[in-house]
């Protein structure tokens, strides 16, 4: 589904608040690569302070993304904004943004202080000024200590924040972030992102951040923009993409997913009712206002919305338990369902509560469940 | 661990080869050695007397030291010259994608090939079809051409080495291209840099075959001037001038190793 350029812009307004002119405006910006179009033509517009995270697996676009916004690629087409001047051809050097690289990219021959004030001597900051400022910024990091070490005597997690305040000391107008966490274990990952948030909060930075993982996503951002292929699939707060995704892609990528085929019955005076492997449903029409009777469509359920029921409720779809997944705090149920798009349907349920394997249970759907038709699907 | 009979064989086996193999490397300069201490003023071998006679002869005779200044003066300017140019070249490798790329890398690599007797004699007939006198800047110039390729080769290896980010990085700071140049990118390849002009100069100052159609009385290398010595006398003084040479060029690789990380620089470890 190609969503509306204009649909995929933000709200200039939030209630209550006076109109905020976007810190970055991506204007039908696309590349290619030797003939194969890396990133489609694209409308974003970033608002100041907002952390937007472009999200999807390699090769959708998102760095490709990053890199133009940077200026280490120039665009086939369109044209960037940052702060409402036109930044196209302006050169990385004059762009004022700061990024974090995926390997930190910190001088090596340099020690802690000296990458971080790198920044602001090439802007012509004075000697104890620049020095005063990259302490201040350490100490932001809590790394203030560290300032004479080399790069190489501090660990993953350290690197990556002398990494973060050597582009915030700049106090650029956009902070580019390219799969920050990716190098750090898990524990750290989790840790750091937090601190990065709360950091991020505090200086009200504006902030694109590219990841393939989409926990780290949900988690950060106040805005998602999944990518595939080369395109924006859906724009939305982390609520909007888990609870509403625009396609299959999206519902299938972020977070667990259950997928129903089913075949629409009727469709007609407010009421859809559909067939799913011979179980009837009946849903409000807007669920999926254009689908026609006859017509094959999905329905997407997450794990949580999705409850165990006694086989034979009115409703349920009937499935057989074909395995189950002790999880500590509960236990994943996979059941095997004729109605099911692809693999398994997978719900969790208390430890107390589980059905014996090849048990004949029955799935309660959702009331409004998310109803893919079309090239959603 | 438990050793059969046959890994004792083994083990002790490649001991002895590696031994073999040092000594017959090291055999000829052992020799040496063992005759710049002979008191004879005949090159004889095992030595009857023993003394330092020969290398106070050494430091006594002008030609070498004419010869070590002129060498010297060569192997710097070659060297250096080579240096720059072979950067340039290197960089332009790395960097760049252009149409006769593998040409350039062939060209630049050609004197590896062709022996050095054949470029000083292509030299000598080409300066004097053009009349240019056998200077000392003859000799820099055949320097240059047979040290580059070793230089673009050191230099071409740390640039793959070089992490391309980091330029990125100080571009995205708002470095410009030259000052990125000079804060970034040479400060780090400096170790590749000086191991290529150290090999450079070493490969200069050993230099023999070719220097010998372009010296003159007065440009004469310090190779060419042992090799005139050894053809009118036959005394132990070559040997001792042996011995100071190994021992000074050793000494320089040594240093170079311990500040340079050479293994490291040539790719070797």
């Amino acid at each position: 589904m190609l969503i509306d350029p204009k649909l995929q812009q933000p709200a200039e307004a939030v209630p209550g608040q006076p109109p905020a002119r976007p810190a970055v405006k991506i204007d039908g910006v696309s590349k290619s690569f030797d003939g194969t179009l890396a990133l489609e033509p694209t409308w974003l517009k970033i608002r100041k302070g907002e952390f937007l995270t472009l999200l999807g697996p390699s090769g959708c676009g998102k760095t490709t993304l990053l890199n133009l916004v940077a200026g280490f690629l120039e665009p086939d087409k369109g044209e960037l904004f940052i702060d409402d001047a036109l930044v196209t051809q302006v050169p990385v050097h004059k762009r004022e943004i700061g990024i974090v690289f995926q390997n930190y990219a910190l001088f090596p021959h340099m020690n802690v202080l000296k990458n971080v004030e790198y920044g602001l001597r090439t802007r012509g900051v004075p000697a104890a000024e620049a020095r005063d400022r990259a302490m201040e910024t350490l100490r932001l990091v809590k790394l203030d200590q560290f300032a004479d070490r080399r790069p190489k005597q501090l660990s993953g997690g350290q690197q990556q924040r002398v990494a973060l305040a050597r582009a915030l000391v700049i106090r650029p107008k956009v902070l580019l972030l390219d799969e920050p966490f990716s190098a750090l274990d898990r524990n750290l990952r989790a840790a750091m992102q937090i601190e990065l948030k709360e950091i991020q909060h505090s200086l009200g930075v504006t902030t694109i951040f590219v990841t393939h993982d989409q926990g780290e996503a949900l988690s950060m951002s106040d805005r998602i923009a999944v990518m595939s292929k080369g395109r924006v699939r859906q724009i939305g707060s982390p609520e909007e993409i888990y609870a509403s995704p625009a396609d299959r892609f999206v519902g299938t990528f972020v977070g667990d997913a259950n997928l129903l085929t089913g075949t629409v019955t009727t469709s007609e005076s407010g009421t859809l009712t559909l067939d799913l492997a011979g179980t009837a449903l009946t849903l409000p029409q807007s669920a999926a206002p254009e689908a026609a009777a006859g017509e094959t469509v999905e329905l997407f359920a997450r794990p949580e919305a999705c409850q165990l029921v006694a086989p034979g409720t009115p409703g349920a779809v009937p499935a057989t338990v074909s395995f189950a997944v002790y999880q500590g705090a509960h236990v994943e149920l996979h059941l095997a369902c004729p109605a099911a798009a692809e693999g398994p349907i997978m719900l969790r349920v208390p430890v107390a509560n589980v059905p014996k394997v090849g048990a004949a249970v029955a799935v309660a759907l959702p009331e409004a469940p998310v109803i893919f038709t079309g090239e959603a699907q | 661990m438990n050793c059969t009979p046959l890994d004792h064989l083994l083990t002790w086996s490649g001991r002895i080869l590696v031994a073999l193999i040092l000594g017959f490397v090291l055999l000829p300069f052992v020799v040496v050695l063992i005759a710049s201490f002979n008191h004879s003023s005949i090159l004889t071998f095992p030595p009857q007397d023993w003394s330092l006679r020969w290398y106070a002869h050494a430091f006594e005779y002008d030609d070498f030291a004419d010869g070590v200044k002129n060498s010297l003066i060569i192997a710097a300017f070659g060297s250096t010259l080579a240096l720059v140019a072979g950067t340039g070249f290197a960089y332009v490798l790395n960097r760049y994608e252009f149409r006769g790329k593998a040409t350039l890398h062939a060209v630049l690599m050609s004197s590896l090939v062709i022996p050095n007797f054949t470029i000083g004699l292509g030299l000598l007939i080409l300066a004097a079809s053009v009349s240019i006198p056998r200077s000392m800047g003859l000799l820099v110039f055949l320097h240059i051409t047979i040290v580059l390729p070793f230089v673009v080769r050191s230099v071409y290896v740390s640039l793959q080495n070089f992490e391309r980010q980091l330029e990125a990085a100080a571009e995205s700071l708002g470095a410009a291209p030259r000052r990125v140049l000079f804060t970034i990118t040479l400060p780090l390849l400096l170790p590749g840099l000086a191991a290529g002009w150290l090999f450079a100069a070493i490969l200069s100052f050993n230099e023999f075959t070719a220097s010998l159609f372009l010296v003159n009385q007065r440009t004469q290398t310090l190779p060419v001037a042992m090799y005139n010595y050894v053809r009118e006398y036959a005394d132990p003084t070559l040997a001792a001038v042996s011995v100071i040479y190994v021992v000074a060029v050793a000494a320089m690789l040594i240093l170079a190793h311990i500040f340079f990380r050479l293994e490291k620089v040539l790719n070797v470890d």
